[in-house]
């Protein structure tokens, strides 16, 4: 049955109507459409302007200090002795704070990278749900907190457990300690990101080897653990990333005595615990050791900056296209 | 009074090109005992719910040994669920449980004590979609072989091309077992799905609509395949596409809402369906 006229023609008198709304809100339309692309655009030209702002600080400070009577570029891409505040010869020779860092990011590296991969495993191929709701959160309680309580916590637990349990050796100030809690403090990271690329694996991948009688395990290290790969790589030098820029942690736990050790029980210095120093200390901003900082950050911008660069090389060329 | 053997099993003998599986409910005739060599695999009175679905009722249904079976029946009839019960796949879904009987060669599949990851080895699995691993073509195939035992280097060459050969592979890939599987075709892809099913040397195939995803041309060769397999494997092919499941298969069940309707010789499951259903359905009037 056809419907009646009356009710046809309502319905056409209310499109026109809405047309005619149209028509008169049009140029208000473009105008807010103008208006939220331009703020859009403000906010990202924003993040662009900071980091090219901070860049170009850092380098004007860097050439600053470069150009200053006692020191010399060769000598800090070379020297192996820092002491820019003791003495009355100050050397700076960036490796034994470039040691410090690596040091200590082994240690977390060590320790975070094969426990964070073995906890996402299980949180994505064995965990039952239930200890998958309570455990997933912990983690990102984890993530949460803040370095300084990590830097406390290995100071107070970590340093006082390694000197009675482990060895009389490690003092007040190691680089374990200060390694361990850092490694504490990526493992988060590590799992959570893994987790997520252990989970995008498809489910196909999984039937395929559990039909070939593979045990869960087999599956899981052989199939799923190799299909995402590349990003569990990725969430490893993000992790490591992180691990090199960590200030609070080291400044407070590894100590400030910047020398070349590869010994874990010994204090060293980062890189970053070292910017700490000179800016909470009182050296005055215009004299060579004030400018030496910038130039240390000049150096751990440029690690990061390669190992993202890497990690991105990485991930484009081991991508698995599985779909 | 004793029976002599011989006659018995030349009976099967000659049995062995006849009709497999009496028609369900139409003859009455008795199915075959369990264990009787030329039967794979039977279910009676089976059962499974995915949680509170109830996906297959009472079901019963034998399938021959080294012959093509075909399960047809519109989507969510259950044919990929019967299918996954016979290498107990469903065992990966939460929720999912079988009660009733299944046998393989006489071995009870629904056994709590049964060992999944052996039954899974004589029973290979091939998917809707290919899906090779994100490895080289070569370590596709030995995958399965490599995670049940030790092969030297050259018996794992041997079951390698063996398998590519027997999938029909071979030729087109003997220059480049170490690339990616990943570069293949579709179609190659799920020949090459099947040589790794084939490497670990099962009994039994099951094939979850193997060419759903393919193109024709891969499609002729996937059944073509299927047809020269079919000797040496019992093979259980799920399938939407009638016109598939008439060339390939030597029995065809129609699956309809969890229950088979009608089980029988393709060509008189084509020609002369017993059943109302199933004649709407291999006639396309519904489904």
């Amino acid at each position: 049955m056809p419907p009646a006229p009356d009710v046809v023609a309502a319905a056409r008198n209310a499109a026109a109507a809405s047309r005619r709304g149209t028509e008169r809100s049009r140029a208000v339309r473009a105008a807010t459409e103008r208006l939220v692309k331009r703020a859009l655009f403000g906010c990202a030209a924003l993040t662009v302007l900071s980091t090219f702002t901070i860049l170009t600080i850092l380098l004007w400070q860097s050439v600053g200090f470069f150009a200053m009577p006692e020191v010399s570029l060769g000598d800090f891409l070379t020297g192996t002795v820092w002491s820019p505040l003791l003495g009355d010869e100050k050397h700076f020779g960036i490796w034994p704070l470039v040691c410090g860092t690596l040091l200590v990011t082994a240690i977390a590296a060590a320790f975070a990278l094969p426990v964070g991969l073995i906890v996402a495993v299980y949180l994505s191929e064995y965990a039952p749900r239930r200890v998958r709701a309570v455990l997933k959160p912990v983690l990102e309680v984890l993530a949460g907190i803040p370095t300084v309580v990590y830097g406390f916590f290995a100071l107070e637990v970590i340093t006082p457990f390694l000197h009675g349990q482990v060895s009389e050796r490690f003092g007040t100030y190691n680089a374990a300690s200060a390694g361990i809690a850092v490694g504490i403090m990526i493992l988060p990271i590590v799992a959570s990101l893994s987790e997520d690329a252990l989970r995008a694996v498809p489910r196909s991948l999984r039937d395929a080897a559990y039909g070939l009688g593979g045990t869960k395990f087999d599956v899981s290290v052989k199939v799923v653990v190799p299909a995402a790969l590349s990003g569990i790589m990725a969430s490893w030098l993000l992790a490591i990333t992180r691990a090199i820029g960590e200030t609070m942690i080291v400044a407070l736990a590894a100590g400030g005595l910047a020398r070349m050790t590869a010994d874990p029980t010994a204090e060293v210095q980062t890189m970053t615990a070292y910017m700490v120093q000179i800016f909470l200390g009182d050296a005055p901003a215009t004299g060579v050791e004030y400018r030496s900082s910038y130039a240390v950050a000049t150096v751990l911008f440029a690690i990061t900056l390669a190992m993202t660069i890497a990690g991105d090389l990485f991930l484009r060329r081991f991508r698995e296209e599985y779909d | 009074m004793t029976t002599p053997p011989t006659p018995a099993s030349t009976a099967d003998a000659t049995h062995a090109r006849r009709p497999a599986i009496a028609p369900h409910g139409v003859a009455g005739a008795a199915p075959a005992p369990a264990g009787h060599p030329e039967l794979a695999v039977r279910a009676a009175g089976f059962n499974s719910w995915y949680g509170q679905f109830h996906a297959l009722k009472d079901l019963a249904l034998d399938i021959p040994a080294r012959k093509v079976t075909a399960l047809i029946g519109p989507s969510g009839c259950g044919k990929s669920t019967f299918l996954r019960w016979i290498n107990r796949m469903n065992d990966t879904i939460p929720g999912a449980r079988a009660e009733g009987t299944l046998t393989l060669d006489g071995g009870d599949l629904l056994d709590r004590g049964m060992d999944v990851v052996e039954l899974r080895r004589r029973v290979g699995m091939v998917f809707q979609k290919p899906n090779p691993f994100p490895k080289s073509i070569y370590d596709n195939v030995a995958f399965g072989p490599r995670l049940h035992r030790k092969h030297s280097r050259t018996d794992l060459d041997e079951l390698v091309e063996n398998s590519l050969r027997a999938a029909a592979l071979w030729n087109e890939v003997k220059d480049r077992l170490k690339s990616s599987a990943l570069g293949l075709s579709g179609g190659q892809q799920q020949r090459l799905c099947i040589a790794r099913a084939i490497a670990v040397g099962p009994e039994v195939l099951l094939m979850d609509e193997p060419c759903s995803a393919l193109d024709p041309r891969s499609t002729a060769s996937i059944e073509q395949l299927i047809r020269e397999l079919e000797t040496q494997y019992t093979i259980v092919i799920v399938t939407h596409n009638m016109q598939q499941a008439a060339r390939v298969s030597d029995v065809t069940a129609f699956f309809y809402e969890g229950r088979v309707v009608e089980v029988g010789d393709t060509d008189r499951i084509f020609t002369n369906p017993a059943n109302k259903q199933t004649e709407d359905y291999v006639s396309g009037r519904f489904g």
